[in-house]
């Protein structure tokens, strides 16, 4: 029952990997990286694989392992805990599995690179703290992890640091996080302050003892914690850098970027379900930003033309969706979501990946087209990931999404809401895929001097395993997904019932059909790009600005800040407080050297004089008393 | 028989004392008004003698031992300083040829 099942080695293999590639790999061959990179995620897959025996026995989840207490101040008690449950056990599959296979994959798509070596240090230590965020068993713990895939992703995105706009694109991940951050720490003491424990399991106890428990406070932790998921998780309004993010390359987009570390703010709100259970108001809003997320994101995406913004711009909508899940309770269709996602997404970076690959590092869409017979098993498994993505009948995100939409059809008004908006976010998925893909495969090559070759097999044997996963990864329905995962979420009425339910499923796929009629209407015969562009200008030119938010922030946020710091910070406090206390300092010690100077006059005897003179003073001062006998100088003298 | 009573026609304490400050004070004169810089040394000595003066007398009058410890302390202390000062000087005259404080004086800033 209680079998220990070591899993601080999930996370420490990677970490272990991490640095021994960090330190050393670069004096280690390059077989000796690629081995250990990828040994470590595979030793960590392979636990989670054993793992999974307790999955089938509900009475042993959850499985708690303690390692040790980690703050013990006041009445802040914190452990070094890790929790394997459902929840737990989907991510981490979907962590170590899909991550194993972006370990193989990048072990082609790196294989030149300076910075080999580099690079599977980092991908390693995020693999580390994503399985340390997954299982900590409190909110603590979990932070840790959660400000740990930041620094990953900061170095991934980063990894070309010599090109000024991969550098500046981690900065901004970094900075934009760092708000999220704050909302997510502020909503930790709030919850810190009102239960005294942090730990996920007692935290559900108290608040389910305290049926009265609802609005209020739970509602500003809730806000709190859903501004936190906003950051991690790119939703509106701090989804700005995850496009930015794809200067990082292509296997980290598919690992960090679509598949793992976004999907972190919906895995905690998963997490803490128990509380935006509580507060129909937070719920609300969880929804409402998921689907404003699904939907703003996807127009953005109809007109971008770098292959990577589409499908960074998709994730950001796919997020979105998976918040509206959350929204309406339902965080196993969310959870669903975010499995199969993570399999045809992690699938469409790395098609995308193998594409710019054949190209030369092209990523320009106007520039490609043709590509179907050139790269014909990247075409195939990337046409699997386009039909998932697009809720293509019996494919992975058709059961996904349909889950999430007849969950969010069956609560209220609200629900009716957000249920239109992710199913015209339905329809313009499909419209922005198929238009990445008539525009990728299909007509004449629009770049002659490229040679396109099909990659190797290191990496075209990851695409094939996601492509099968992408199809049938929904297989096992959301009725048992929701079963299983019921124990960790909670159970909710997911059905919409009877004819409803195949209404729902047949509006969504033909929203989906529509997409791809339209798509197919303009660009499968046509070979430009920019079919959108001629049928409404403005409109276009609005999408192509992508809203102009990061003007509106750039003028808004960064540049009253850059003023700020510049002519107050700069000018009044450093300059002036600063720099005035050191000069006055400065010039305060050079006027006494100059005065005591005078008594470094190098005259032996000036110097005895000096001396003399002191000892009679000092003699003075210990006579004085009996020679004058005076009160005064008694206390002068110390007496 | 009678107990012979020797009287014991001591020097008093306050005359070693006042011989003890005259020499610091010819110590101290010396130190300050002589240029050559051996008188000086020599005023150094003095002066730490009518010290060692005083600690005896003292330690002669409360009948401890204590005062003639620290006299011995003071002489080693001496005559380690002669062997190093007087190496100093002769170095000091080896280079500059003198040995008129007034010239020595290549430590002024």
């Amino acid at each position: 029952m209680n079998e220990n099942l070591h899993l601080w080695l999930i996370p420490l293999l990677p970490f272990a990997g991490f640095l021994l590639n960090g330190l050393l790999g670069r004096r280690l061959p390059k077989a000796v990286v690629t081995s250990v990179a990828l040994l470590a995620p595979l030793a960590s897959l392979l636990l989670v694989l054993n793992a999974y025996r307790l999955a089938f026995n509900s009475s042993s989840l959850p499985h708690v392992e303690t390692f040790g207490n980690w703050i013990n101040v006041g009445a802040l008690h914190v452990d070094f805990s890790f929790v394997l449950d459902q929840l737990s056990l989907v991510m981490l599959l979907v962590i170590t599995g899909v991550g194993f296979l972006i370990h193989i994959y990048s072990v082609g798509y790196m294989h030149e690179e300076e910075g080999y070596w580099r690079y599977f240090a980092y991908l390693n230590l995020f693999l580390f703290f994503m399985t340390v965020l997954v299982l900590a068993g409190n909110a603590l713990l979990m932070f840790v992890g959660w400000e740990g895939v930041g620094l990953a992703s900061y170095l991934l995105i980063g990894f070309w640091f010599q090109k000024t706009v991969a550098a500046d694109a981690g900065k901004k991940a970094f900075i934009v996080n760092r708000i999220g951050d704050f909302g997510f720490l502020i909503g930790l003491f709030f919850l810190l302050a009102l239960f005294g424990t942090l730990t996920f399991s007692e935290l559900a106890e108290k608040i389910a003892a305290n049926p009265a428990m609802t609005g209020g406070v739970l509602t500003t932790i809730s806000i709190c914690l859903l501004i936190g998921a906003t950051g991690k998780s790119a939703q509106l309004p701090l989804y700005v850098w995850l496009p930015d993010a794809m200067e990082g390359p292509t296997p980290v987009s598919a690992l960090i970027h679509a598949a793992t570390m976004v999907t972190a703010g919906v895995y905690m709100i998963a997490r803490t379900h128990f509380i935006f259970d509580r507060s129909p108001f937070a719920l609300g809003a969880v929804a409402l930003v998921g689907a404003a997320t699904a939907l703003f994101a996807a127009t953005i995406g109809l007109v971008q033309t770098d292959i990577k913004r589409v499908l960074a711009y998709s994730t950001v909508s796919q997020l979105g969706y998976m918040f509206l899940g959350c929204g309406v309770a339902a965080y196993s269709a969310a959870i669903f979501h975010l499995m199969t996602h993570a399999f045809f997404k992690a699938l469409l970076f790395l098609a995308a990946g193998s594409v710019i690959h054949a190209l030369g590092g092209e990523q320009d869409m106007r520039k490609m087209g043709g590509l179907r017979k050139k790269i014909p098993i990247t075409f195939w498994t990337m046409t699997m990931g386009v039909f998932a993505i697009s809720g293509f009948p019996f494919m992975s995100a058709f059961y996904s999404k349909d889950a999430i939409l007849a969950a969010a059809f069956a609560s209220g008004n609200l629900g009716k809401i957000v249920w239109f908006a992710g199913l015209v976010t339905a329809a313009l998925t499909a419209f922005y895929m198929f238009r990445l893909w008539y525009l990728t495969f299909f007509g004449e090559s629009r770049n002659h001097d490229a040679h396109a070759h099909e990659s190797s097999w290191v990496m075209l044997g990851p695409l094939v395993i996601l492509a099968i996963l992408s199809v049938g990864g929904g297989w096992i329905g959301a009725d048992h997904f929701g079963a299983f995962l019921a124990p960790s979420v909670g159970t909710h009425l997911e059905e919409a019932g009877g004819s409803l339910q195949y209404i729902m499923m047949t509006l969504a796929v033909g929203a989906g059909a529509l997409g791809w009629f339209v798509a197919h209407r303009m660009y499968h015969r046509s070979q430009t790009a920019d079919g959108l562009s001629s049928a409404s200008p403005a409109g276009y030119r609005v999408l192509a600005n992508k809203y102009y938010v990061d003007e509106i922030y750039g003028a808004a946020v960064v540049r009253p800040l850059l003023a700020f710091s510049k002519y107050l910070l700069e000018w009044v406090v450093d300059v002036v407080i600063l720099g005035g206390a050191a000069w006055l300092m400065g010039g305060m010690a050079t006027f006494g050297g100059a005065i005591l100077q005078r008594w470094q006059s190098g005259n032996l005897r000036s110097y005895a004089a000096w001396l003399t003179l002191g000892a009679a003073v000092l003699l003075a001062f210990v006579l004085a008393p009996y020679v004058f006998n005076s009160g005064t100088v008694m206390f002068w003298a110390g007496h | 028989m009678n107990t012979v009573h020797v009287v014991q026609h001591e020097v008093p304490l306050a005359w070693y004392l006042l011989l003890s400050a005259v020499l610091f004070c010819l110590g101290i004169v010396g130190f300050l008004i002589k240029r050559n810089l051996i008188t000086m040394f020599m005023s150094i000595e003095l002066m730490l003698n009518a010290v060692n003066l005083s600690f005896v007398t003292f330690a002669h009058q409360w009948h401890q031992v204590r005062g003639q410890i620290f006299v011995f302390f003071v002489m080693m202390v001496a005559a380690a300083e002669a062997a190093v000062g007087l190496a100093i000087i002769i170095a000091v005259f080896r280079t500059r040829a003198t040995l008129a404080v007034d010239r020595i004086d290549l430590m002024k800033l």
